[in-house]
């Protein structure tokens, strides 16, 4: 039968399909056993031992924990300005019509297209060119950037999946542009806005190109692991912290999943 | 009689295209009126044009002797049932139908209480929890028609209304829009491709072709005089006869529409007129066949009983047909 | 005939909010300008803005003496750009960029076309997520992860001593230009990781690609006789080929501009971004560092036409 024989996947295709996905996930797993091995000096494997005094000794340290708050602040208030000016992009491409939206939208990828080292040392050499000094809010500044088209593919995902007479039966039935927002527009895009933002903070959360040349003295938590990584000091430390990395970043991955997998996939090109 | 809407010298142009020119309408307060045409003829255009959607690029339009122009559509007592019906997916069906007393403000007991009427006057009562993805198509046509009606507009706009749903539910539906708008006293106009709907529902038609106004009349007058020769093609597909023909007949017009039923497959009774020719073909259509007869080298449409039989094809025949059927044309 | 009490036409809204209701109805335009002005004063002006300062500065040179910036127009520092060494870097970082895109189609292929006409109903969510999750895992845990695993101690080469491998691990590190003291300082190492972090951006457009063949086109093929690999060939690569160049587009840019991967586990032989960085940075050098940076950019402009004209761009 052919229909039969065309649903079984040739064996050679499983065999690499499962390759290639554990090729993926092994290491990422291996990061969760390093985060209890005893040994301190090296990356030895098998671990000698299992402990998890590791946990309690990061715990303690202030520097992970101002790396830490550095990186969620900023990435918070960067999500925020990407969700405003994402939705607003969104809106004007897809509710209106004018010339040159091709070229919006062009615009919006472009700091993600470009390779993150030539947004970065364009921001610095402005700043240093405006005389701007490094702060918390250079650091917003450059995140937001690139957080932008996130939410901005998210929201026009949604907002082509909302029928135009949507809008005109709202405004028919006598509301006016903001009751329309509030009252139908919010409601549809709700999700698909969280979906974005949840993807826009993950974004944030884990950049470490454009910081470097944005963040002057002030480490965020990739900052923190990036000079880890460069000149390993804390090694179990270093464990430990990847692996609340790894499971921080798992979770808005997860969530902005579940509210858009009925229709628009999470722009997956977003990264 | 009340004037619902005027439209004096009505345009709308997107660039190039004129998709509604220099159209003139007239619809009493009260009329169930059709706008009838195949689709880019500008009738959705003008029901746009009513509801606010669209601004006129040149002309007037008055809603009840107040002009129109400038007012959006959430101002004027105007409501519409939109082709795909554009329930709000994320509100209950209750919320749908109480969604325009909401935003005027209106009390919330007030408000459901008018709802659930508006539901048991479609025949939808009690489903008022459910969402607008639960119901069927029919259904939701129910649910938009509420919708609009509970804000007791003063016209309501219905955008190919029956288009979506199968011929059964179809005519069903056409007989309830007919006697809820008889009921109700609301100016109610529509628009369709479809001449059957337009014919048996509307009190007049306005026939549309390429943004104007082509004819505007009581239906039996469209069908069976009409003026153009697109209305005779698009409503019931009329045979136009040549001037050459009109002449024959002794017609002073230069051409005349005769529909295919005024004519019969025999010779001339009394004061009758007929024309010679060979039978060019037949189809069977259920209660009649058409019969197609070359006269003179034009195809001339022929609706005879199924019970005749017909002759074969390229066998002589003669056909008749009263003068009074014969209806002067403006062009062709 | 019923006399109209009330006007059809309802009063003007009251309030701020009714009334810029009504003057946003009337004036689209301005509706327009402030939904688009602030992001396009963000992106456009603070952006764009910072971006063509920064190819200006590649016009302006350095003086060697003061190491301070001489603000004239000169394509010196272009010159300098194309000397052997810099070109060495350009040639490396774009050799790289094809290899690891190359292999990065190769292993992304089976699991995209596995997920697109296989995988059914919940195999299909776990495939999604199970390249969401990596895609979207943190860039810096996954540069360290290969740390461990490339270490001399690490998993690799306690596996390779496991399966009484080491001799063919050793002989590969002897080899000129891929090896190295141990995997982790070799250009091997550096492509393996290239590879690991950039290649989950290839599953889905091809898998996007891929879905939009019709399966009955597949039936049609063999149907007319063609063997898998015939099919393969001639129906489901060229139908694949646009998801493919899709997924290039990330692979090739992304390892284009980076600096981070190849400062850590990599020789000391410099790529692009690196260069960049220590012009920019140690070197001081910024007229040179913008002048790299318009290596990438030019190189990915013509990626893009090229890309474009494949009709690669539906894939994304």
């Amino acid at each position: 039968m052919r229909s039969e024989k065309s649903n079984r996947a040739p064996l050679g295709l499983k065999v690499a399909a499962a390759a290639g996905l554990a090729f993926m996930h092994v290491p990422i797993l291996l990061i969760f056993l390093y985060a209890f091995t005893t040994e301190e000096k090296s990356y030895q494997f098998p671990p000698p031992d299992l402990t998890t005094q590791w946990f309690a000794v990061a715990w303690d340290r202030p520097d992970v924990w101002a790396a830490l708050t550095l990186s969620v602040k900023v990435a918070s208030i960067a999500t925020a300005v990407a969700l405003v000016l994402g939705t607003l992009c969104a809106a004007a491409v897809s509710q209106t019509r004018f010339f040159g939206r091709e070229t919006i939208s062009l615009l919006v990828i472009l700091p993600i297209a470009l390779p993150g080292i030539i947004t970065g040392i364009a921001l610095r050499s402005a700043f240093s060119m405006a005389d701007i000094p490094f702060s918390f809010w250079t650091i917003v500044l450059g995140h937001a950037t690139f957080c932008i088209v996130v939410v901005y593919n998210n929201a026009v995902a949604r907002f082509r999946r909302i029928s135009g007479s949507l809008i005109e039966a709202s405004m028919d039935l006598g509301a006016d542009g903001f009751q329309t927002f509030r009252y139908v527009i919010l409601p549809n895009i709700g999700t698909a806005l969280l979906a974005g933002g949840m993807l826009a903070f993950a974004l944030s959360f884990d950049e470490v190109i454009v910081t470097t040349f944005t963040a002057g003295q002030q480490s965020t938590l990739p900052i923190w692991m990036l000079e880890e990584l460069i000149r390993p000091r804390q090694r179990p430390v270093t464990n430990v912290v990847a692996m609340i990395v790894v499971v921080v970043t798992f979770l808005p991955i997860l969530g902005a999943y579940y509210l858009t997998r009925d229709g628009d996939q999470i722009a997956g090109a977003g990264k | 009689m009340t004037t619902a809407v005027l439209f004096d010298n009505v345009s709308r142009y997107f660039g190039a295209v004129h998709a509604v020119d220099r159209v003139n309408l007239d619809i009493a307060e009260g009329e169930f009126f059709a706008m009838l045409g195949p689709s880019g003829s500008g009738k959705t255009t003008c029901l746009r044009l009513m509801a606010g959607f669209e601004q006129p690029t040149g002309g007037h339009i008055e809603i009840f002797g107040e002009t129109a122009e400038g007012v959006p559509p959430y101002r004027r007592s105007v409501n519409t049932v939109f082709q795909d019906y554009a329930l709000f997916p994320h509100l209950s069906i209750l919320d749908n139908v109480a969604y325009g007393l909401m935003v005027k403000g209106g009390a919330r007991e007030e408000r459901r209480k008018a709802a659930e009427d508006a539901l048991a006057m479609v025949k939808l009562p009690g489903y008022g929890t459910r969402r607008p993805g639960q119901l069927s198509g029919g259904q939701r046509q129910r649910v938009a028609l509420a919708r609009a009606l509970v804000n007791k507009p003063k016209v309501l706009l219905l955008d190919e209304p029956l288009g979506a749903l199968d011929l059964k539910l179809r005519e069903q539906m056409q007989e309830e829009l007919k006697s809820l708008q008889k009921s109700l006293g609301i100016t109610f106009v529509f628009v369709t491709h479809d001449q059957g709907e337009a014919l048996s529902m509307a009190d007049r038609i306005a026939v549309f072709n390429e943004g104007r106004i082509q004819q505007l009349g009581r239906p039996e007058e469209v069908y069976n005089q009409p003026k153009t020769r697109f209305v005779a093609d698009f409503v019931g597909s009329s045979n136009v006869l040549s001037t050459k023909l009109c002449q024959r007949l002794g017609l002073k017009a230069a051409f005349a529409s005769l529909r295919p039923e005024a004519i019969a497959l025999a010779a001339p009774s009394n004061g009758a007129l007929s024309l010679a020719g060979t039978i060019a073909g037949q189809s069977f259509l259920g209660a009649t066949n058409r019969v197609f007869v070359d006269v003179d080298g034009a195809r001339i449409a022929v609706a005879s009983p199924a019970a005749h039989a017909v002759p074969p094809i390229g066998s002589p025949v003669t056909i008749s047909f009263a003068a009074r059927d014969l209806h002067p044309m403006e062009d062709a | 005939m019923t006399v109209v009490a009330e006007s059809i036409i309802l009063p003007e809204r009251r309030g701020t909010a009714g009334r810029l209701s009504d003057f946003f109805w009337r004036h689209p335009h301005v509706l327009l300008a402030v939904l688009l002005g602030p992001p396009l004063l963000w992106l456009g002006v603070v952006y764009l803005g910072s971006l063509f300062a920064l190819l200006l500065q590649s016009f302006f040179s350095i003086d060697d003496f003061s190491g301070l910036i001489n603000y004239e127009f000169t394509l010196a520092t272009y010159r300098q750009l194309l000397s052997e060494a810099n070109l060495d870097i350009i040639i490396r970082t774009i050799s790289m960029a094809a290899a690891v895109t190359l292999v990065s189609a190769l292993i992304a292929f089976p699991i995209a076309y596995y997920a697109a006409r296989y995988a059914r109903g919940k195999w299909k969510v776990l495939f999604y997520l199970g390249v969401m999750l990596p895609l979207w895992s943190s860039y810096l845990v996954k540069i360290y992860a290969w740390k461990l695993i490339l270490a001399k101690e690490g998993i690799l080469t306690w596996f390779f001593e496991r399966l009484n491998l080491l001799w063919l691990l050793d002989a590969w590190l002897s080899l000129p230009v891929v090896g190295g003291n141990s995997l982790s300082v070799s250009y091997t190492g550096t492509f393996i990781v290239f590879v690991y972090v950039w290649m989950p951006f290839m599953i889905l457009p091809i898998q996007a690609a891929l879905e939009r063949v019709p399966s009955n086109l597949i039936e049609a093929s063999s149907d007319l006789g063609g063997t898998p690999a015939q099919t393969f060939r001639y129906v489901l690569f060229p139908l694949a080929l646009p998801g493919i160049v899709a997924g290039s587009i990330f692979t090739f840019s992304l390892t284009l501009g980076d600096y981070i991967i190849p400062q850590i586990i990599g020789s000391s032989r410099l790529f692009i971004g690196q260069a960049v960085y220590a012009q920019q940075g140690t070197a001081g050098n910024i007229p040179l560092a913008a002048a790299f940076t318009v290596v990438p950019i030019v190189i990915m402009g013509l990626y893009l036409w090229m890309a474009k004209r494949m009709g690669a761009f539906d894939a994304l």
